[in-house]
């Protein structure tokens, strides 16, 4: 595309390498001004590297950027910021005992004599552009004390303090509830209308088809292309992400509940500094369903989680797994009641990364007779093992049991921990943010494999901050507010705009 | 009444080199870099102290010089801690390990072999040589460098709080990423607040060897940067909250010496041990209770988050 003063940002043939792996290879991007123009990729597909260099924080190897038609190079924010290039970051960039004022002057600071900070000319000048856009800001609140939707907002009003006109948002929605998503979406259109230009990077279709104007798709480092969004539908979208057809509806037939398998009755867990983030919580999962637990994150979801399964102690309250007791047991004695998890962050606590990934395949059973005798391990029967997992789950590269864990994509390693609680063959299974980070294509097979082990008679207890996700997955939606079940609904008898209100404190059943 | 007014003026004796050391301390973590090598630091101020005061014969020279010296052993923490990313504990483990041994080799190299230095010239009382003398009062003529300390407790406070500069310092040392999106360069400001430490630690080795003491021996610094440690948790990691810490130290230890000479019937051995139990005690009570800033200890990687 020929470079014209129409675009706010062009970037043409962006190439990046680190060491051997190519990042991006010959990326371009055409961003028209006053328009919001949407990033969509795979996760590792260079998105937010592209974004980097655009924003200064990466040099790419090769291709050029101009800006209004104007070439520029951009060696470091401090020079994107030069250019009118604000980034908001998808894990925010604030200081948490810091006021709203301060993180927003940081750097560029209001000043009297000899760098003494004039701390009332800054709140005025911070409440100038709250007023303008309409924000709702404290200025003299601290971050740690203000919603995450409003601390999204301090990190839109530093860009336009520093006079920001073009917005770089990356996945900007992942934290947010429903309600606090269509207000983003709404000063998106009101930053148009003053002039802005917002790029937005994500991997969720649906606010691309809500938002943006143009879409440009990267795959694996490649450019796919630009789409107009109004011409274009989810379907395609995702398709031409993956490259082939992705189905996005989760086929599933109805559930045949069986018996109680796990159950959970007045539990209360205190965290370490002894404050009770699970409050007299009450939870029952049958065989054949599945339960999703819907909420924002922190609201005792880790710690419902963690006294499942024995990694902390309970307060209070009961934890029966078939017709036994669990709670304050051994995470081996919840192991050997055939209650699979697959916890919520692999590298912390599913994997050993440095170890093969035939090593971690049988963590949790190494000691079972089928992998050796005595004391020893028996790795030719972990290899065989492992490599049978390998090809059942198309786990990725083919033949890499004796790999390290740490050389596979995040899709792959979380199809390890997938394979290695499945042939466990659970009663319960636990999946807590099955599908973190993870691709539309892996997410379709996470999603499969939990719906496959219900069928099977597995009772399934799905715990994940995506609100979609409950809502597709699960036969019964549970919302989990301030450490406590605040609704529970059959799926397809609540919509997104009352479980969003109950996750935030609001309202009653 | 005299025991009042003596034990103030022991306090203030006493604690003036701890607030060096707090200070030093206060600067370096507010920036995200632990320094555990503040005693060494200091070891090195308190050699070089005694001599820039011997050789220029001005004990102003003298605590200068101290000052440079220990921003120079501060500068080792630095390049290992911020370029190299290294472990900032063993580091500054390092520099304690180290600096005796440099003092002491130093020591022997410009005084004929000596372990301590001869008798140098001190900085002034605030009062000089008054009517005082000789009166329960002369105990309040202070150590110059007790006034010093209190007014760069005053600076570095402002500084902090009410300056870009100190808002930059204590975003680099919550969240480095932050900073350095805002442009804000992660390395020069943890560099200039490392040396700067160093440059107080200094000058609290100078505070015992030309005003308490008169002379460099092995044992003018021994285990007052680990309290000044101390005092800056205890203090929260604020300026004037370490301060206050300071004089609660710098009592015990007034304190120990007024007993000590009265006739009480526990012996001087165990009454010198109350300095060091009272840090023991404060560190049990308040470490984990009082917070860190966020990226103290960790060594900033870009790109990491």
């Amino acid at each position: 595309m020929e470079v014209s003063s129409e675009y706010a940002v062009q970037m043409h043939g962006i190439a990046k390498r680190f060491g051997a792996f190519t990042a991006l290879d010959c990326v371009d991007l055409d961003v028209r001004k006053q328009s919001v123009h949407a990033i969509l990729g795979e996760n590792g597909a260079g998105k937010t590297t592209l974004m980097n260099i655009l924003y200064g924080l990466y040099q790419s190897d090769e291709g050029e950027i101009y800006l209004n038609g104007q070439k520029a190079s951009i060696t470091s924010p401090t020079e994107a910021i030069r250019h009118g290039i604000g980034m908001v970051h998808q894990h925010f960039m604030l200081i948490e005992n810091f006021t709203v004022t301060e993180n927003i002057i940081l750097g560029d600071e209001v000043c009297g004599a000899a760098g003494i900070l004039d701390m009332n000319r800054a709140r005025q000048k911070v409440m100038e552009l709250v007023e303008r856009y309409g924000f709702d800001v404290d200025p003299d609140a601290k971050i740690e004390d203000i919603s995450v939707g409003m601390q999204q907002r301090v990190e839109i009003l530093k860009a336009l303090f520093r006079g920001a006109e073009i917005l770089i948002l990356d996945e900007p929605t992942a934290v947010l509830t429903p309600q606090e998503i269509d207000k983003l979406l709404e000063i998106m259109q009101d930053l148009i209308a003053g002039g802005k230009t917002i790029i937005i990077i994500t991997h969720k279709l649906k606010e691309i088809m809500r938002s943006a104007d143009e879409c440009s798709i990267i795959r694996r480092g490649k450019y796919m292309g630009t789409v107009n969004v109004a011409e274009s539908s989810e379907g395609d979208l995702a398709a031409r992400m993956v490259g082939r057809n992705v189905n996005l509806k989760v086929d599933k037939t109805p559930a045949h509940p069986g018996d109680v398998v796990l159950s959970v009755k007045n539990l209360t867990v205190a965290d370490e500094r002894g404050i009770e983030q699970v409050r007299g919580l009450n939870l029952d999962v049958r065989s054949g369903e599945i339960v999703g637990i819907a909420g924002i994150d922190g609201n005792g979801q880790q710690e419902l989680v963690d006294a499942i399964t024995n990694l902390v102690r309970t307060k209070s309250g009961k934890i029966r797994v078939g017709s036994q007791e669990v709670q304050n047991t051994s995470p081996r004695n919840v192991l050997d009641h055939a209650v699979a998890t697959i916890p919520s962050d692999r590298h912390r606590w599913g994997l050993v990364l440095p170890m093969m990934v035939a090593e971690n395949t049988v963590l949790e059973r190494h000691n079972e007779d089928l992998f050796g005798k005595g004391i020893m391990l028996d790795y030719d029967k972990l290899h065989s093992y492992t490599s049978e997992l390998i090809k059942r789950y198309d786990i990725r590269p083919a033949g890499c049991e004796q790999e390290r864990m740490s050389g596979l994509s995040g899709g792959n390693q979380q199809k390890a921990i997938i394979a290695r609680e499945v042939s466990y063959v659970p009663d319960v299974l636990i999946a807590f943010q099955p599908t973190r980070g993870l691709d539309v294509g892996a997410i379709e097979f996470v999603h499969k494999t939990l719906i496959a082990e219900r069928d099977r008679g597995a009772a399934i207890l799905l715990v994940s901050y995506e609100l979609d996700e409950v809502m597709d997955v699960s036969d019964t939606i549970a919302v989990i507010y301030h450490g406590q079940i605040v609704g529970t609904f059959a799926q397809g008898t609540v919509d997104e705009e009352q479980l969003g209100l109950l996750m935030a404190g609001g309202g009653s059943q | 009444m005299n025991n009042v007014i003596l034990l103030i003026g022991i306090t203030l004796m006493y604690s003036t080199p701890l607030v060096f050391g707090a200070l030093g301390g206060v600067v370096s973590e507010r920036s995200g870099v632990t320094n555990i090598g503040i005693e060494g630091m200091m070891v090195v101020g308190a050699l070089a102290a005694a001599a820039g005061s011997y050789f220029t014969g001005s004990p102003w020279m003298g605590f200068l010089i101290a000052g440079i010296c220990g921003a120079l052993v501060a500068l080792l923490h630095a390049v290992a801690s911020i370029s190299f990313a290294a472990d900032q504990t063993v580091s500054g483990v390092a520099i304690n390990l180290l600096a005796p041994g440099l003092a002491l080799f130093a020591c022997r190299s410009f005084f004929d072999g000596g372990a301590t230095s001869p008798i140098v010239t001190k900085l002034p009382k605030i009062f000089g040589d008054t009517w005082m003398q000789g009166t329960p009062w002369a105990n309040l003529n202070v150590n110059v460098t007790t006034v010093i300390a209190l007014v760069l407790t005053a600076v570095v406070w402002f500084v902090l709080y009410k300056t870009k500069w100190g808002l930059r310092v204590r975003a680099v040392g919550e969240h480095p990423a932050a900073a350095d999106t805002l442009g804000i360069s992660v390395s020069k400001t943890r560099y200039a607040c490392v040396l700067c430490s160093g440059m107080l630690a200094g000058f609290g080795g100078a505070s015992v060897t030309i005003a308490i003491i008169s002379q460099f021996t092995q044992t003018a610094i021994c285990g007052q940067g680990f309290i000044a440690l101390a005092a800056v948790i205890f203090g929260k990691w604020k300026p004037f909250g370490a301060y206050g810490a300071c004089m609660l130290f710098g009592a015990t230890q007034a304190l120990t010496i007024i007993l000590g000479g009265g006739s009480f019937p526990i012996p001087s051995t165990i009454l010198s041990m109350l300095p060091y139990v009272m840090t023991i005690i404060v560190l049990i009570l308040f470490v984990g209770k009082s917070v860190a800033p966020k990226a103290d200890g960790v060594p900033y990687i870009k790109g990491s988050r």
